[in-house]
């Protein structure tokens, strides 16, 4: 086992253990290890499936089967737009087309310099205040084209 | 004496700025010399005034709004926080018409107080119902409920005492009370409003539910998407335990209660509770067959009571002030208040509580002012996603579950999205046929194929392929999905779809 190997394992036992003796931990696991990581390394599958007496084909399913769970790295900033019915109402439909074409990149895609990840979210309970965006876990209401490429223009000169 | 000022936490206001507002409010403070404390309470649920700013003063509180990072300066120069005349001077909170003229019931605390402040909570009768429901048996408990006629405000609407009948009457060495946080309807924020500005209410109400089934273990399910929520309800959970509000032996009693707060992980059709519970045992959610009821065969297999937000909140009320207070409120088999959410194009967006049979003009011309766009409305969306886009014709329901129901709408969990005229109906139809193709959890071959070939077809209708024969192809699959779906994902979806060709042809005619 390489040395990162080890490492990986160590961080999957350690979230592993401090979820023991919970109802379904599976989903603690998967937010635990993803939160110190970034995503969830194809390699942790098989390390989780062991510890957890599960198959590895249980752990692809509920992985795939959530929106949140990612099996590769995201970019630096994870920008979620909102495509619900009320940010529709406020104009989201005209935001998302601009929000690609400013970052170069569709749903579910990183930028080249690695500073972006676009995700769709339906409702970010901001309804009142449409459309809304959530960069990582600051959330923006009454988005214009504008207001997001002040936002982006920030997060650029930042990096 | 420090003068105390108030500025919202709440995740909206605090995407409108609220953050560096009350960094700017105390920054400004220090720098005059000026006694100010600072306190994040919750929102009141006037978005359209957030951040809305609150001075305590004698004679009640006075409120300015809405507040940017920009304006803090100048109100200081006005003369802030005393008596200042400004623009954003609202005057005392309790004279805005907008709020004053509400009736609240579930949020009356909410914007009140800090809300993982145990003292503030008590205050306000908070923690009276648990003290009363320690000392009565289980089944005079559920009788309570019963009398209140409480119906489930995630939006099925089922009797809450009958739930818990039947969760009591079911014998087992386990039960759990689980609490469903996944409000995932776009429209919707009362149970974020709520967990955000009274978590206590909800905490309050699940450690009630406990007691009165025989519960002693519960669990919140709460959506990723609000982080927010999820910083308020950790504190607010850790502070009750340290209490002794929660935990072994609550209250100085010999009754065990303990919460622990689950985060989902971004799928919609969890918010439909045995998709719920099968994510809570860690699984994909999946629908599963009813029956076993959850209140018979739940988490784990075992008896459960899933309750909204909403619904156990309204237990810590019940039981504080007595079935009948919350009976007294509300028409015919629509019990307690109204809670409904403004939003989507409107100019006065926010929460409002008001006691059933107001209509939906009266909230979105009224209350809402009409589009924040100021173009005319042309459809209104009520009941989130799955629910019926109604023209003007019908705007003079009354709203409450029976009037929608006639109408072939739903209340559901009292999301109201208003459209102004520039909006195209066959693009919503689609929409709601793309979302469902999304979330759909697999299950049920109409609702997981259905809806893929609902968006393929209604893209032929608009482009004028075979309009008339893909109409009636597109009716027959809305037939095949309400009959052949075990759950409202797949069932409801062709609601919008229908409503949207019956009332609003001419934009499927282009």
């Amino acid at each position: 086992m390489s040395s990162s190997a080890v490492a990986l394992k160590e961080i999957v036992e350690s979230v592993i253990e401090s979820h023991q003796g919970k109802i379904g931990a599976l989903l603690p696991v998967l937010h635990s290890i993803q939160d110190k990581l970034g995503h969830i390394p194809p390699e942790s599958i098989s390390m989780m499936a062991a510890a957890m007496s599960l198959s590895r084909a249980e752990i692809h399913g509920v992985m795939s089967f959530y929106h949140d769970f990612r099996g590769e790295p995201a970019g630096e900033n994870i920008l979620h737009l909102c495509r619900a019915e009320a940010c529709q109402a406020m104009g989201s439909r005209e935001l998302e087309h601009h929000a690609k074409e400013r970052l170069g990149i569709d749903y579910g895609e990183t930028t080249p310099d690695g500073l972006f990840t676009l995700e769709p979210v339906y409702c970010l309970g901001n309804c009142s205040c449409s459309p809304s965006l959530r960069v990582n876990d600051e959330l923006h209401a009454r988005v214009t084209a504008e207001k997001f490429d002040d936002l982006i223009a920030q997060m650029e000169a930042r990096d | 004496m420090a003068i105390r000022v108030f500025v919202p936490r709440d995740a909206t206001a605090c995407a409108l700025g609220a953050d560096a507002v009350a960094k700017l409010i105390r920054e400004g403070a220090a720098g005059r010399g000026l006694d100010v404390e600072v306190i994040r309470n919750g929102s009141r649920g006037a978005f359209w005034l957030e951040p809305m700013v609150e001075v305590e003063t004698d004679s009640g509180r006075l409120a300015f709004g809405p507040v940017g990072a920009a304006d803090v300066p100048g109100l200081f120069e006005a003369g802030f926080p005393g008596e200042a005349q400004h623009p954003l001077a609202l005057g005392l909170v309790d004279g805005i018409s907008w709020l004053a003229r509400q009736q609240r019931l579930t949020f009356v605390r909410a914007g009140l107080i800090d809300p993982v402040s145990l003292e503030d909570y008590q205050s306000l009768r908070g923690y009276v119902g648990l003290a009363r429901a320690l000392e009565m048996a289980p089944q005079a408990i559920v009788d309570e409920v019963k009398e209140s006629g409480l119906r489930g405000r995630g939006g099925a609407a089922f009797p809450t005492g009958i739930k818990w009948q039947t969760v009591l009457d079911t014998v087992a060495d386990q039960k759990y009370i689980v609490c469903n946080a996944d409000e995932g309807d776009s429209g919707t924020f009362a149970d974020r409003l709520l967990m955000e500005a009274d978590p206590y209410q909800m905490i309050e109400g699940m450690t009630i539910a406990g007691l009165a089934v025989g519960a002693t273990e519960g669990y919140i399910y709460l959506r990723s998407e609000y982080p927010h929520c999820r910083k308020v309800l950790s504190e607010a959970l850790s502070r009750a335990e340290q209490a002794g509000f929660l935990g072994t032996g609550i209250c100085g009693s010999n009754r065990d209660f303990s919460i622990d707060l689950r985060i989902g992980a971004g799928a919609y059709i969890c918010g439909e509770e045995t998709s719920l519970l099968d994510s809570l045992e860690g699984k994909r959610g999946l629908i599963r067959f009813k029956p076993p009821l959850p209140a018979i065969k739940g988490l784990m297999g075992l008896p459960t009571v899933v309750n909204n937000v909403l619904s156990l909140g309204a237990i810590s009320t019940i039981l504080a002030e007595g079935a009948a207070h919350y009976r007294d409120f509300g028409t015919g088999r629509s019990r307690g208040t109204l809670t409904v959410q403004l939003a989507g194009n409107i100019k006065r967006g926010g929460l409002v509580e008001l006691p059933f049979g107001a209509t939906l003009r009266e909230l979105v011309e009224d209350y809402g002012g009409g589009t924040a766009s100021g173009r005319p409305v042309r459809a209104i969306q009520v009941g989130g996603p799955l629910g019926t886009y109604l023209p003007q014709s019908q705007w003079d329901v009354a709203l409450d579950y029976e009037a929608l129901a006639e109408i072939g709408g739903m209340l559901g969990h009292g999301g109201i999205v208003v459209f102004d005229d520039s909006v195209d109906l066959a693009q919503q139809a689609r929409f709601a046929m793309e979302f469902c193709a999304v979330e759909s959890c697999g299950k049920c071959t109409p609702c997981r194929i259905g809806s893929v070939r609902g968006v393929e077809v209604i893209d032929r209708i608009v482009a004028n392929e075979e309009r008339a024969f893909n109409l009636e192809v597109l009716d027959d699959l809305c037939d095949t999905m309400v009959e052949g779906s075990l759950c409202a994902m797949g069932g409801l979806t062709p609601y919008p779809v229908r409503s949207a060709i019956k009332h609003f042809p001419e934009d499927f005619n282009r």
